[in-house]
């Protein structure tokens, strides 16, 4: 009952491919050692978030989802952990490996509950599901109309963001104190704060 | 193909990340984890928009509005992740206790 144009058969494989690609990269991304094999898992369930977009008839939110998630947000994440990239053995934690279990656990717990609420609730189905000319149309709509508070709160909130991430990540510069002419062979460096401890460590 | 497939794969992406989230020792994991919540959320909503609200796709347009918010989470996030980092010398969550004493 998709409007894109895939049969009831083929759209049952899809679901099923892409529900397997997503729970696996999903697990990885939370289960595997090595952070940059997850952070590149990250991209992989993205990407298969964005091929269930598909099936549900939202070609322009999967768009928006490929090029925000994988193309910004991962790339973000990559740079990160290549920014970060300390190899360190962690130091155990009092009770760590019962931790990860009772968390396990509750997880699990959690997932039953919310599968036996979805499953056991009768849901207000739209007899047919409607055909839009193209849903970029409606959306676009929605926006100008009557979602155009949030939409103009939502570019403020961006730019916000922009100028703190740069506050926050920025390295303070060493006023300038070099006098003209005099070339050594510290010149080359970069004028940095030397690195403070915010609390001396134990 | 009904609502509830897609609903019980929201959940279970949902619960990988709250798992992801809780027992992540990296701070960058951590922020990975919450995208994934992120997008637990915005796959619930995309489906009930399909189902229950075909005509009038309110949900996708608060897909758009979670995608939006979730990339500038990212970006403080990540900047908070390096300016640690360049103060404390590691990224392990369990040593993270600048505000605890």
């Amino acid at each position: 009952m998709s409007n894109i144009g895939l049969g009831d058969g083929s759209q049952t494989v899809s679901l099923v491919v892409l529900t397997a690609m997503l729970i696996a990269s999903a697990m990885g991304v939370v289960l595997l050692q090595n952070i940059v094999y997850a952070a590149f898992l990250l991209g992989a369930c993205f990407i298969s978030v964005a091929g269930l977009y598909l099936l549900l008839n939202a070609d322009f939110v999967a768009a928006a989802q490929v090029l925000i998630y994988v193309g910004a947000v991962n790339i973000l994440i990559l740079f990160a952990i290549m920014l970060v990239n300390k190899r360190q053995d962690y130091q155990d934690v009092k009770y760590g490996a019962l931790r990860s279990v009772v968390t396990g656990v509750v997880c699990l717990g959690l997932f039953a509950l919310l599968g036996v609420t979805v499953t056991s609730t009768n849901w207000a189905i739209t007899p047919a599901i409607a055909k839009l000319p193209s849903t970029m149309v409606v959306i676009g709509q929605h926006f100008f109309s009557d979602y155009l508070l949030p939409f103009e709160l939502a570019s403020v909130l961006l730019l916000v963001a922009l100028i703190g991430a740069i506050v926050l990540a920025r390295r303070e510069l060493v006023p300038d104190t070099v006098t003209v002419g005099q070339v050594d062979e510290d010149s080359l460096e970069l004028l940095e704060k030397p690195k403070e401890q915010l609390v001396a460590s134990k | 193909m009904s609502l509830e497939p897609f609903l019980i794969i929201a959940a279970a992406l949902f619960c990988i990340g709250i798992y992801g989230l809780i027992t992540s020792r990296n701070a960058v994991r951590v922020l990975m984890s919450v995208e994934l919540m992120l997008n637990a959320v915005n796959l619930n909503l995309m489906a009930f928009s399909n189902y229950l609200d075909s005509a009038s796709i309110r949900g996708q347009v608060f897909t758009i509005f979670v995608i939006s918010i979730a990339a500038a989470e990212a970006a403080v996030g990540l900047a908070i992740v390096l300016s640690i980092y360049r103060s404390r010398d590691t990224v392990d969550m369990e040593q993270f206790n600048l505000l605890r004493w």
